[in-house]
């Protein structure tokens, strides 16, 4: 059983890193943008499948992971001596103390990692310490990103506002848009999926994992077992940040922009429900879920522009009813019948 | 027996918990009224006492979900009436609730595993270290609840009584000095609450028990001191014999004035 689950996964890396070969340019690029998603997509089934906690704010973590490496970029494209682009036509004459750091490549590329970990542990301790959960934590993400968006806008002289930052054309000596360029790309995500994949399936296999499962299972008993449960869900919590960042570095530099509207409000919600389509309590799922929602996403919305938000609303509507396992669950379903079934479908929000 | 606090072996190795003239009230309403009361390590006690005589919320009070309005608790000489609720278990005291809190999603082993982990914190639980004593104690915990063939099994899969006996198993998995059972045989058949009755006997001793029940034939197997608890206040100890033939007992639990309770003795 293990062995056939390694020889899954090593077959699915072929087909990815063999994608380059058989995939046309777009299609390609699309599925590099695709995995990056997946790595946030991770984050969201640790804590939501397995921790039980619900974050519709996921992509202000993302917001974070790729205005820091945005930064950079907009200054090392800069002409020499002078201010970021829309620095200079917002009237600002001095560069803010704040974007001074992420001159260095290292700074910025630690701060990807860094700023959304921290920033995600702190609003799980604070948050977690009160004992909120379910709607109420999912409720107080959903307003951060929407605080964290509105927020970018309103600052426009330091943040670009509401087209955020884009302009780059050279990433660490690399021309953006060579094709060479493009497919070092892919492979640094897929690589940076592979791992991020790897290190959450170590995390849950855990007595980490087992524990955290447990707290989703009834809080109360584990704390009555002699456990702190607030720095297990911050860990997790944190993780989950750090793959949210870490993806939206990734998809800064595919698209060459990140702007507010990548992060708010419908990108959070959009973000689970790739999950759960996928099935959230399964890894591969996350991964599946993101890249049959996002392709269906593109083919949808280039086909029936105005479609494409009933058809993810009622994805998700179907799902939660009639799937809560997902995609992945019906598979499992199908496969064993009655043997595998859940005792009980979890709930939306614990 | 799990990690002592260094200041306990200051103390007279008497007292194990020492509840202290606790009372706790909720607006004004005494749920517990100057209780005082002790025990010795391995000793047993089993409370009794109609329903809102204070015995679910004396067992709270010691386990810290809720604190005390005023008085102390003392374990092993230490005040953990302040303690958060997962200090003072690591401390040594181990509950089993009501509702049976088993951890559906987990496998019948999994839960006794998480119980009988000593080290909790959550940065030591990300390597896979399982000491050999706590592999044993798991293989000893699962053989005396009756569930070594159901090891693999989710525990939402188990029948009412294996749930309970699951998480009897967890909390004497914990290695806890004192176990607060509360209604363990609460919808036991008759000779499922006998085994239970007989697994308290039997490591008493190992462990000190403040067992909760209102089924007098359960309690009269243990064959335990037993105090009965009415309107926060303790009324009454004794033998379980002693406590069917007094009178106040008698009056609170059947509504019967003390007088009429004389004749029946």
């Amino acid at each position: 059983m293990r062995n056939r689950q390694l020889i899954g996964y090593a077959l699915i890396l072929v087909v990815m890193a063999t994608a380059p070969l058989y995939l046309p340019p777009y299609e390609l690029s699309l599925l590099g943008r695709f995995l990056a998603l997946a790595i946030l997509a991770l984050g969201i089934s640790l804590i939501w499948g397995t921790a039980g906690m619900l974050s519709l704010g996921q992509g202000l973590f993302f917001g974070l992971g790729g205005y820091a490496l945005a930064m950079h970029l907009k200054l090392t494209n800069a002409d020499p001596g002078s201010l970021p682009d829309f620095m200079q036509w917002s009237g600002l004459d001095k560069l803010p103390f704040w974007w001074e750091p992420f001159r260095s490549p290292v700074i910025a590329i630690a701060a990807v990692f860094i700023l959304p970990g921290l920033v995600a542990a702190l609003l799980a301790f604070l948050v977690f310490r009160r004992r909120v959960s379910g709607a109420y934590f999912a409720i107080i993400t959903q307003a951060l990103a929407l605080a964290a968006s509105t927020f970018v806008i309103s600052q426009q002289q330091f943040t670009g506002g509401f087209n955020g930052l884009t302009g780059f054309t050279q990433v660490f000596g690399f021309a953006l848009t060579d094709p060479h360029t493009q497919l070092g790309l892919y492979f640094v995500t897929l690589a940076a999926l592979a791992l991020s994949f790897f290190v959450t399936r170590l995390l849950l296999d855990s007595r980490f994992g087992t524990v955290l499962l447990a707290i989703r299972d009834g809080e109360n008993r584990v704390r009555f077992l002699g456990y702190n449960p607030l720095p297990f869900k911050v860990i997790a919590f944190a993780f989950a940040g750090i793959l949210a960042g870490l993806s939206g570095a990734l998809v800064t530099l595919d698209l060459g922009v990140i702007s507010p509207a990548m992060f708010g409000v419908v990108p959070s919600i959009e973000m689970v429900i790739w999950v759960a389509v996928g099935g959230r309590a399964s890894l591969i799922g996350a991964v599946l879920g993101t890249l049959l929602v996002n392709f269906g996403k593109d083919w949808i919305s280039s086909a029936f522009p105005e479609l494409w938000l009933y058809v993810v609303g009622a994805a998700f509507i179907l799902v939660v009813t009639l799937a809560p396992t997902g995609v992945v669950g019906l598979a499992q379903r199908w496969r064993s019948l009655p043997m595998l079934r859940r005792s009980r479908p979890p709930a939306l929000v614990e | 027996m799990s990690s002592p606090a260094p200041e306990a072996l200051l103390e007279e190795p008497g007292a194990l918990l020492e509840v202290d003239h606790v009372t706790v009230s909720y607006d004004g309403f005494k749920a517990l009224n100057n209780l005082s009361f002790s025990m010795e390590a391995g000793s047993v006690h089993v409370l009794i006492g109609p329903n809102g005589a204070g015995k679910s919320t004396l067992l709270d009070t010691i386990i810290g979900r809720v604190r005390p309005t005023e008085g102390r608790i003392l374990f092993k000489g230490e005040d953990i009436s302040a303690l958060p609720e997962f200090r003072i278990v690591q401390r040594g005291i181990c509950r089993k609730f009501q509702t049976p809190g088993v951890l559906d999603e987990l496998t019948v082993e999994a839960n006794i595993l998480v119980a009988a982990t000593k080290d909790r914190r959550s940065w030591r639980s990300l390597t896979n270290v399982r000491t050999a004593s706590e592999r044993e104690r798991v293989e000893e915990v699962l053989k005396m609840i009756g569930l070594i063939g159901k090891r693999k099994l989710p525990a939402a899969q188990l029948a009412h009584g294996e749930r309970q006996w699951l998480e009897i198993g967890m909390v004497v998995a914990s290695d806890a000095d004192l176990l607060l059972l509360d209604e363990p045989a609460a919808g036991m058949t008759h000779s499922e609450a006998g085994a239970t009755a007989a697994l308290i006997r039997q490591l008493a001793g190992r462990h000190a028990f403040i067992v909760i029940d209102h089924d007098m034939d359960f309690v009269e197997q243990i064959a335990a001191p037993v105090s009965v608890l009415h309107m926060g206040s303790m009324l009454a100890q004794g033998t379980v014999e002693e406590m069917r033939r007094h009178p106040q007992v008698a009056a609170v639990y059947l509504g019967r004035p003390p007088t009429g309770a004389d004749a029946h003795a």
